[in-house]
């Protein structure tokens, strides 16, 4: 009897074995795919692929630092990728699986070299910059025709904010993005890891906090959108979804984007494979599948945010390549501005300060 | 030896449900962060003699050294305090209600308070957003009939929070209340009324001491979960709104600090492991009277 049990054990375990090689397990941001393509993959590899979501790289983080995650494939942000290779979270490429990699822009690799040497363990899935989405009806209404709408005057100046706040401000909930934002408008070096100048940046947070209505990363979509708010600081693809679902709705609501001409935030999310990823073949295959211009472009053309694979340039729809808010002029991308990871010390520093701007104490 | 097997049982699960995993959060609040799988260093992996050469109280001193965290452990003590009470309030009469019900209508009311236990925790939260917001049924229904002219600004502020743990926890408060008022003989009241008390009278000095034990366990079951809630302040309470449930997700997601959020945990149990003695004293002594 024992041994029958046994038996039937090892073989179950055997047959679970065999089914685990034939899935690949893919944990990607929420929104962020054409959900055709991923059916395609599997018609095309004759693989299972379980696709999960999350919204916020500290999550992702999580689980990466816990270990034994069980994803093939994951998509962290710049500094928390780079934070993730040292920690031992990751695995080099193999780029002999990966015949694509000569599809990838050459503008965008030099840039994230900086989190990931080489692109050694990554390849960039999508790009965007942090910026400003302004109802601009309502905005004009209140500060006048010539409403700062593409500076940070608009949002950073108590001043104008006073006159907003009625109307509504949103501010992402992400310090890593709103404190560089911040020194940046006061003509300090957005990355410092300085705890006197991050100070500084608390400072100009502080004067403007009582006119934020809320700091949230994803609720001011819905928000822009139906009108409820005038102003949310977020992601250039999020508010790009925002003006074009109000477009859809003809509610009288047009929404406009702009990467502050001050100088914006720009970020990459990275698709890297774990360390201790099941099927480390299948992930692979995914990583060139999503490679590949012709899919790339289908994943850009349906969440509006720019890629980093040239080839897929010429398959894009003339509304995602044409519009400056994505794939901004040579002029724009030079004013743009990157950040590194902050160390722990610091970032105990950052997240007491926000935590400070958020709740006033 | 058949005593032994008896008492062994309830220790072994506590043993294994309760000391095992405090004894691995405790060594980890002692450790020191790194940038490594897992975070913390050191591991067991380094040895037992490294491992234990590593450990210091550095975390628990840090917490002493900023206000944020006994703020915190006051307004979560707050909140849980304030909420507890009210629950009871809006949760007696209905379990008195349930018990002085017919008979054949207990199951059936017993059976609509463990309904919306049938729905997702986090869905019924969800849908306190869409009641309350400005914009929300609530809002809507008092601008409809005249009583308010400006919509009340409830959602992200404390009395949402309020609103959300009563309402979640109500049905931990209803049903020891509840089990304790049913077993009650109904000819004590009668006999209370014979001798001269009247009915508030006759509630106050028979039914209440009666469900004392109903309301202690009733109290406990709300007030601990209550204290270290994180989903219901992060959903429906305001940017102020400061508890320890939300302090402890920012260092252990934020921080990435696992070593000083597992601090934050052990106090926060020492602080529960008080209430949860008293508890069981009460639950000891009630036994020793029965018997």
């Amino acid at each position: 009897m024992i041994k029958t049990i046994l038996t039937s054990t090892a073989t179950l375990a055997l047959v679970a074995g065999a089914a685990l090689a034939e899935e690949v397990r893919v944990y990607n941001w929420s929104d962020y795919i054409d959900e055709d393509l991923l059916a395609k993959f599997e018609e095309e590899t004759g693989l299972t692929l379980i696709y999960d979501v999350f919204d916020s790289n500290e999550v992702l983080e999580t689980k990466m630092l816990a270990g034994g995650s069980g994803y093939d494939v994951v998509v962290p942000s710049g500094t928390f990728l780079q934070r993730q290779i040292s920690a031992g979270a990751f695995q080099k490429l193999d780029t002999a699986q990966l015949p694509n990699l000569g599809n990838m822009w050459d503008v965008v690799t030099e840039r994230t070299e900086q989190y990931d040497p080489e692109n050694a363990y990554s390849i960039n899935y999508m790009w965007g910059t942090t910026g400003i989405g302004a109802n601009v009806g309502k905005v004009r209404e209140i500060l006048g025709e010539d409403a700062p709408i593409g500076s940070l005057e608009l949002v950073l100046n108590p001043e104008n904010m006073e006159k907003l706040a009625d109307c509504g401000v949103h501010f992402l909930d992400a310090p890593a993005e709103m404190l560089p934002m911040a020194l940046k408008y006061i003509g300090e070096d957005p990355d410092s890891h300085d705890p006197e100048v991050l100070a500084k940046a608390e400072e100009v947070m502080m004067k403007v906090r009582p006119y934020i209505q809320k700091f949230h990363s994803s609720e001011y979509i819905n928000a822009l959108a139906n009108g409820d708010i005038c102003v949310a600081v977020g992601w250039s693809g999020d508010i790009l979804q925002a003006r074009d679902r109000a477009a859809e709705a003809e509610n009288g609501v047009e929404i406009a984007y702009n990467a502050a001409k001050e100088g914006a935030q720009m970020w990459f999310d990275q698709m890297a494979i774990p360390v201790d990823a099941p099927n480390v073949e299948g992930a692979h295959k995914f990583l060139n599948f999503i490679m590949d211009a012709e899919n790339m472009a289908a994943a850009s053309n349906y969440v509006y945010y720019a890629n980093g694979n040239e080839a897929s340039q010429e398959f894009l729809v003339e509304d995602v390549s044409g519009d400056p808010a994505i794939y901004p002029d040579a002029a724009t991308l030079d004013n743009l501005f990157t950040t590194t990871p902050y160390p722990p010390k610091v970032q105990r520093v950052v997240t007491r300060s926000w935590t400070k701007i958020k709740s006033g104490t | 030896m058949r005593r032994f097997a008896l008492i062994a049982v309830p220790y072994a699960w506590l043993l294994a449900l309760f000391l095992v995993p405090f004894l691995i959060v405790f060594k980890i609040s002692l450790s020191d962060i790194a940038l490594a799988i897992p975070p913390y260093t050191p591991t067991v992996k380094d040895g037992f003699s490294a491992l234990i050469q590593g450990l210091d109280f550095e975390n628990f001193v840090f917490l002493t050294t900023d206000d944020l965290y006994y703020k915190a452990y006051l307004s979560s003590l707050q909140i849980a305090l304030i909420s507890t009470l009210l629950t009871l309030f809006v949760g007696y009469p209905i379990a008195y209600a349930m018990a002085r019900a017919p008979q054949e209508w207990r199951a059936t009311l017993m059976m609509l308070v463990i309904l919306p236990f049938w729905t997702s925790f986090l869905i019924r939260v969800y849908a306190w957003i869409g009641i309350l917001s400005n914009e929300g049924f609530l809002n809507q229904f008092l601008l409809w009939t005249g009583m308010i002219s400006d919509p009340l600004t409830i959602l992200n502020t404390n009395t949402a929070v309020y609103i959300g743990i009563v309402y979640t926890y109500l049905p931990f408060m209803i049903l020891p209340i509840y089990a304790a008022l049913e077993r009650m003989d109904d000819s004590l009241i009668e006999a209370a009324e014979d001798l001269g008390c009247s009915r508030l009278t006759a509630f106050w000095l028979v039914t209440i001491p009666l469900s004392r034990n109903g309301i202690i366990a009733g109290c406990f079951l709300v007030f601990i979960p209550a204290l270290g809630e994180f989903v219901i302040p992060s959903l429906l309470g305001g940017s102020g709104t400061l508890m320890i449930g939300k302090v402890l997700f920012e260092e252990f997601f934020n921080n990435r600090d696992w070593p000083v959020a597992s601090a934050v945990a052990v106090i926060l149990l020492l602080i529960l492991i008080i209430p949860i003695v008293l508890f069981q004293r009460n639950q000891q002594k009630q036994a020793e009277a029965e018997a």
